[in-house]
């Protein structure tokens, strides 16, 4: 049995220790949103946050994970994370969408860290996560807009 | 082309003076859904002195439920091209809906309905680029007739003439200030009868078709998690099924012990299917695990063993043999070579490549009451269909097909074998009534599972005569057929050639008045498939390499020489002008920036893309930017076409860069993304997409995009370096 703290709620499943986080939201909690693509770290489908911060659900442990906050697409919320989706919604980012919860995971991981952040910035943070339509143009546009949109936000 | 066009103009005008009822049907949770479902029964034909004839195919297109929202049931299924917003702008255009009430989902059932027009409209397939061109006509007049249906309903609700009603945005309105939405009036247009006319709206009035404005009715779903693909299908108790696949090719399962596979936890059933022996558990990890455990042993003597390096080298010797089956020939090639000023002579190499779709293959099934259900990116419905009903010993009106939006598919979906469909029956038939199971592939399943764009080795001469003039081409293909020994290959081959082996090279558009196009298909138990833009992915890269390597030795520009040999290709020469002219072609690029240029023509959408390459030091090169001009005929959703050819563009950049499956010993090497490497956004260039301004009938883009890619981004390469490559992949290091 284990115990997990997951957008604010907790919830208890009965799973092998070993059973990696990406499939108890999946299989166990019925939380779909969170990807599977690779299984290996590769593709970044599966991003979650652990205490904050960007991690692939898909080889993470749930028994490391115990104690810590997990937040999933389904929760994530904040001015960064509207930003991006604004910004995701108006450049129309996403193809087939099925990468885009973790991109807009881990965009909005990257201005929660870097409010300005530069192309380079952008291909640093944003590598890990694979998007095989190549939308990478698009993401990279949406990031710019977003940030732009959330200093606006600042100044007003 | 010429075959497209004639489906289009034979179905522009179908059978509309038949009588026809409209019954509302199908109510769904949430609010009454109703369907403009035509029902053209015979008797009903009789009694308006009509003919009964082929089917409807104005049934089932649009739902209007009661919060007024449109769904566009669509004929081809989206996996990211683009359709859905694509057929809900041609339905919302004639409906003059307002965009924001509009949606669309995956339709499947009725080949009169849903058949692709653009491939004699007898089965439903998506690929190939048709989806626009395929259903053009059938989808605006749908929503023309919905539109009619409508204030027809509201005149008489009203009182007033339907003359006398105008929509605008999903407003209904007469000039006596009434007012209403389709909601409140779809029950009763569904009962009226079906008007015998309908009149499109000419280009002037259209305000969607075209709009730079529309933004995809799924985008926002998608930053929030909340699409569904058939990964997210969740069915009560249901369980999930991973097989064990044999590590070569061809071989079959001998004899596996189950027994302590089934103590194991989670393990519920292990089946033995055609092709593979799958562990069905309650959780993906628990069969995963239990699978790993499984031991197979596994009967090899049919299995293909031999290496992609040792067949390359026979692809070769095929070539040096010179026979192969002549495929298109013009003037006297070989003449021509002989007598000619100078000759440019080229071997080119193209390894395996994997779709490598972000979802991996997948498929959800339940029996239940003698029905099946299967929830998958159906791109060939009606043969799935037919697949399933046979495993299952069941009618095939009794298999119910759900087409799920789909993480990417690149062509990968339409398998002649209907691998998981088949493996999905397979293991539904063995659970028994009742029990849900969804099949799931590992992403190394995925990548070792076959199914391969194929290898091949051409080999190319071609001359110039003494004027500089490209005289003669010779032109020769090694390699797999992708038809061959599917339930396609009497219907789609002739003369022993698969036309996707050497599609974009037997039919140049440049003036060449000596050609010669022979194909050798070789015997290779590597199972194949089409990849985005299929033939032309190898094709239009030795086609435009070799070009461009002429054009240096008659010592043109790339961009005139080319122009030269088009006179009689206005649209082909359109993108090549326009693409240069928007690159700053005639000026040198900037410092340290290389150019490359390549045209091509496919799915009868032409494109020309710039390259622009710079190479560090080190050796390490990189794609800045591409200049994209396309021609696809009237642009319905221009930011869509953007969309698939930076798409497009960076599919086929990671092919060219890193692409390459290769086997030693008949066993998949790589199995990964970590060995089958995809672009990332570190090496995107930035893309520039220009839309030839056009009033023909539109043409696909999910494919077009690519395959000018690699040959324009080789040129630029060959400008920095001076050396040429012909064995893909390029690598990261020139």
């Amino acid at each position: 049995m284990a115990t997990l703290d997951i957008n604010g709620a907790t919830h208890e499943v009965d799973v092998a220790p070993d059973t990696p986080l990406l499939w108890v939201l999946r299989d166990h909690l019925q939380m779909t949103g969170t990807k599977f693509g690779c299984g290996k770290a590769q593709c970044g489908a599966c991003t979650v946050y652990i205490n904050g911060s960007p991690a692939r659900s898909c080889i993470m442990p749930v028994a490391a994970v115990q104690s810590a906050e997990i937040t999933t697409i389904e929760g994530l919320a904040g001015n960064a994370a509207e930003a991006v989706r604004s910004a995701w919604t108006e450049l129309d980012v996403p193809q087939c969408g099925y990468c885009q919860s973790g991109q807009v995971m881990a965009a909005a991981a990257l201005l929660e860290s870097n409010p300005a952040p530069s192309d380079a910035d952008i291909d640093q943070a944003m590598s890990g996560n694979i998007c095989r339509c190549a939308t990478y143009v698009r993401i990279r546009a949406a990031i710019h807009q977003a940030a732009n949109d959330l200093r606006s936000a600042g100044d007003a | 082309m010429r075959r497209l066009e004639r489906q289009l103009a034979e179905t522009s005008q179908p059978h509309l003076g038949r009588r026809r009822f409209i019954a509302a049907t199908a109510t769904v949770a949430g609010g009454l859904m109703v369907g403009f479902r035509a029902t053209s029964s015979a008797a009903q034909d009789e009694a308006a002195g009509a003919q009964a004839s082929a089917p409807n195919p104005f049934e089932a297109y649009i739902q209007i439920d009661s919060e007024h929202r449109v769904t566009v049931l669509s004929a081809h299924m989206e996996g990211g091209q683009g359709i859905y917003a694509g057929l809900a702008t041609l339905v919302a255009e004639e409906l003059d809906a307002d965009w924001s009430q509009m949606q669309a989902t995956g339709a499947s059932g009725n080949i009169a309905l849903y058949g692709n027009m653009a491939m004699g409209g007898a089965f439903q397939l998506t690929g190939g680029s048709t989806a626009m061109s395929s259903s053009w006509q059938r989808y605006r007049q749908a929503g023309a007739l919905a539109r009619a249906l409508l204030v027809s309903a509201a005149a008489e609700s009203w009182g007033v003439p339907a003359s006398e009603i105008s929509v605008e945005k999903g407003v209904l309105a007469h000039a006596s200030g009434k007012t209403g939405q389709f909601g409140e009036f779809v029950a009763a247009a569904a009962a009226l009868p079906v008007p015998a006319k309908v009149k499109l709206k000419d280009a002037g009035q259209w305000t969607y078709i075209g709009n730079e404005d529309l933004r995809r009715p799924d985008t926002a779903r998608k930053t929030r998690g909340e699409q569904d693909y058939t990964i997210d299908v969740l069915l009560p108790d249901m369980l999930t099924a991973v097989l064990k696949r044999a590590p070569r090719f061809g071989a079959t399962a001998k004899s596996y012990d189950a027994d302590p596979i089934m103590a194991m936890p989670g393990v519920v059933k292990v089946v033995a299917t055609p092709r593979g022996v799958a562990v069905v558990a309650k959780s993906y990890w628990e069969a995963l695990k239990a699978r790993d455990a499984l031991e197979v042993e596994w009967d090899e003597s049919a299995a293909e063993t031999r290496s992609t390096a040792g067949l390359m080298e026979g692809y070769r010797t095929e070539a040096d043999d010179g026979s192969g089956v002549l495929v298109h020939t013009v003037g006297d090639a070989a003449g021509a070579l002989d007598d000619a000023a100078e000759v440019v002579s080229a071997d080119f190499e193209f390894p395996y490549l994997a779709h490598a779709a972000m979802e991996p293959l997948n498929a959800v099934g339940r029996l239940q009451d003698g029905e099946f259900e299967i929830w998958a990116g159906h791109q060939m419905p009606d043969y799935y269909q037919a697949t399933a009903a046979q495993i299952l010993g069941i009618a095939p009106d009794k298999v119910k097909l759900h087409v799920m939006m789909t993480g990417g598919f690149f062509g990968r979906r339409a398998t002649p074998d209907a691998d998981v469909i088949v493996e999905t029956a397979s293991i539904v038939k063995a659970m028994g009534e009742g029990v849900a199971v969804r099949v799931q592939w590992s992403r190394e399943d995925d990548m070792t599972g076959g199914r391969y764009r194929p290898m091949y080795f051409h080999r190319v001469s071609a001359a110039l005569d003494g004027a500089g003039k490209l005289s003669a081409w010779r032109h020769h293909i090694v390699g797999q057929s992708i038809l061959k020994g599917t339930v396609f290959e009497s219907a789609l081959m002739a003369d022993g050639v698969d036309s996707t082996s050497v599609e974009g090279v037997d039919n140049m558009p440049y003036a060449i008045p000596n050609q010669s196009v022979s194909l050798s298909t070789t015997d290779v138990g590597i199972p194949v498939l089409w990849w985005r833009s299929v033939g032309h992915t190898h094709t239009a890269y030795a086609v435009e390499t070799m070009i461009d390597d002429l054009a240096r030795k008659a010592g043109r520009d790339a961009v005139d020489f080319r122009r030269d040999m088009l006179r009689d290709f206005p649209r082909h020469l359109g993108v090549l002008e326009l693409a240069a002219e928007k690159a700053g072609w005639s000026n040198a690029p900037p410092e340290g920036i290389h150019r490359g240029v390549a045209l091509h023509a496919s799915f009868g959408t032409y494109v020309a893309e710039v390259a622009e390459v710079s190479v560090k030091d080190d050796g390490s090169w990189k794609v800045e930017r591409v200049v994209c001009a396309v021609d696809c005929g009237t642009a319905v959703n221009p930011d869509v076409i953007r969309a698939q050819m930076e798409g497009g563009i960076g599919f086929a950049l990671a092919g060219i860069v890193h692409g390459e499956i290769t086997l030693t010993d008949g066993v998949v090497d790589q199995d990964n993304y970590d060995s089958y490497k995809v672009l990332r956004i570190n090496e995107m260039p930035s893309v520039e997409v220009h839309i030839v301004n056009s009033a023909e009938a539109p043409t696909g883009v999910g494919e077009p995009g690519v395959p000018p890619l690699g040959p324009a981004v080789a040129n630029a390469l060959l400008s920095a370096t001076g050396e040429r490559k012909r064995v893909l992949p390029l690598g990261t290091r020139v």
